[in-house]
C-alpha cells in the first residue's frame, strides 16, 4: 500500500527562531510503537526514543539510525578535551540558523544557553542572524560553522586561523568542524521529514 | 565487505596511521567508527532495503558534484560507474549535476518575521533527455536531493508526495533522506579536516 504524505491544517506554527520548547510533527507515518522489533530497538539506541515520532520515523532504517545516533553522541558528549560543550552547541545552533531549521535551532540554542549562561547572546544570534557580534571566540565559531554550512563548502584557512587566534587547539577545531557538519545532517532530516509545531497546550 | 572496507573519510583525506589527522580522529573514536558504519549501512547494507545500489550511488554522485569537491566527486562517480556499467546513467548524472549547481543554503521561511530573509534560488528539474535514462523513481530522487542539498528549508509534504507518486515507499524515502543528509555531513568533515591539516 502506498503511503500518503501527512499534511496539517493551516494555523499557528512556529515562524521565528526561539529558545522556547516547541514540538515537531512528521510528514510521513512513523512506525507504530507496538510494531518495533528488537532490530528497531537497537536502532533507537535509547529505549525512551520509542516514544518520539521523529525517531520512530527514522527507525524505518534502523542500522543507519543507530550509527547516526552514536556519531552524534561522540561529537557532542565526548568531553575528553577539545571544545567546551557550550561552543559545540553554538556550532550546532549556528549551522541550524544558517540552514533555517527553526526546530533544531530551538533545541541547540537552549543547550548553548544552558552551558554558557549567555542566554541573551544566544537570543541575539537567533534574532539578528549569524553576522551578529558575540565576541571573538563565538564569532570565530559561528563564522566557521556558517562557512561549513554553505554549499559548495566555503570553509578555508582563514577560518582555522581565526579559531586558533581565539585559543582553540587542533582537537577543539576538529570539534567545531564535526559539530557544524553533524547539523548539516540533522537539519536536513528535521526540515524535510516534518515541521515544527507549537508547544502542546496546557 | 564491512570487515575489509577502509574508512572512507581516512581514504579521501589520505590519512596515514600516526599522522596529525589520525591522532585527532583517534580522540573521537566512536564518531570515526560510526561515520564509517553509517556509510556502510547506506552503501553496503546488510539488508537490501527499499533503495537499489544503483540508486544509492547515483544520488551520491549527484550530491557530491553539487558540493564541488573534486576528490569526493571522483570517488562517488567511480562507484556509480561500477554500478551503472554502460547504461549512460553515470554520464546523465554528471550532466544533471553540472546543470543543477548553485550556491546554498537558500529558500523560504514560513510566512512571518523571517520572510525578510527569504532567498530565491533555482528548483531543479531533470532534463527530458535524461529522464528516460534515470527512470521516474531516480529522476524524482535527484530532484529531491537537490532540494535537500541546496534549499532544505523549502521542503514540504508535497515534495515527499512527489517521491511517493514516483514509486518510493515511506521507508525508501527515509533511507534516501539519510543518504543525502549523511553525505552532507561526510563531505563537510572531509573539507574541514583537509583545511585543518594544511594549516600549521
Amino acid at each position: 500500500m502506498t503511503d500518503t504524505a501527512i499534511t496539517y491544517p493551516a494555523g499557528a506554527k512556529p515562524n521565528a527562531f526561539t529558545q522556547a520548547e516547541i514540538g515537531w510533527r512528521p510528514w510521513l507515518p512513523p512506525l507504530p510503537e507496538e510494531d518495533l522489533t528488537e532490530r528497531h530497538m537497537a536502532g533507537l539506541v535509547e529505549p525512551a526514543r520509542a516514544k518520539n515520532p521523529y525517531f520512530r520515523l527514522l527507525v524505518r532504517d534502523p542500522d543507519v539510525l543507530q550509527a547516526r545516533t552514536r556519531t552524534d553522541k561522540d561529537i557532542f558528549y565526548n568531553t575528553k578535551a577539545g571544545l567546551p560543550r557550550a561552543e559545540r552547541e553554538l556550532a550546532a545552533a549556528a549551522a541550524s540558523r544558517s540552514n533555517g531549521c527553526i526546530y533544531c535551532a530551538s533545541v541547540h540554542a537552549r543547550f548553548a544557553s544552558h552551558y554558557s549562561k549567555r542566554t541573551e547572546d544566544v537570543q541575539r544570534l537567533l534574532d539578528q542572524g549569524v553576522g551578529v557580534d558575540l565576541g571573538d571566540l563565538w564569532r570565530a565559531v559561528v563564522a566557521a560553522s556558517v562557512a561549513l554550512t554553505a554549499t559548495p563548502i566555503a570553509f578555508g584557512p582563514e577560518h582555522v586561523a581565526r579559531l586558533r587566534a581565539v585559543g582553540l587547539d587542533d582537537l577543539a577545531i576538529a570539534d567545531v568542524i564535526h559539530g557544524a557538519a553533524f547539523f548539516n545532517w540533522a537539519n536536513r532530516l528535521m526540515l524535510s521529514l516534518g515541521e515544527p509545531e507549537p508547544p502542546a497546550a496546557g | 565487505m564491512s570487515a575489509t572496507t577502509p574508512d572512507v573519510i581516512d581514504h579521501l583525506l589520505g590519512i596515514a596511521p600516526g599522522s596529525r589527522l589520525d591522532a585527532i580522529r583517534a580522540q573521537r573514536p566512536a564518531a570515526r567508527e560510526n561515520a564509517q558504519k553509517t556509510y556502510l549501512a547506506l552503501f553496503a547494507p546488510d539488508l537490501p532495503g527499499d533503495v537499489t545500489p544503483q540508486e544509492r550511488f547515483a544520488v551520491a554522485a549527484f550530491v557530491a558534484r553539487l558540493h564541488g569537491d573534486g576528490e569526493v566527486s571522483a570517488f562517488y562517480a567511480s562507484q556509480l560507474a561500477a554500478h551503472a556499467g554502460d547504461t549512460g546513467l553515470a554520464e546523465a548524472i554528471a550532466a544533471e549535476a553540472a546543470q543543477a549547481a548553485a550556491h546554498g543554503p537558500y529558500g523560504s521561511y514560513p510566512p512571518g518575521p523571517l520572510s525578510v530573509e527569504d532567498t530565491a534560488g533555482p528548483l531543479h528539474h531533470v532534463a527530458a533527455a535524461h529522464r528516460h535514462v534515470l527512470g521516474a523513481r531516480l529522476a524524482a530522487a535527484i530532484e529531491h536531493a537537490h532540494l535537500l542539498v541546496l534549499h532544505p528549508r523549502d521542503a514540504s509534504p508535497q515534495a515527499l508526495q512527489a517521491l511517493l507518486d514516483a514509486g518510493w515507499s515511506t521507508t525508501g524515502i527515509v533511507t534516501l533522506s539519510q543518504l543525502v543528509a549523511f553525505l552532507s555531513f561526510q563531505f563537510r568533515v572531509i573539507a574541514g579536516l583537509r583545511v585543518l591539516a594544511a594549516s600549521a
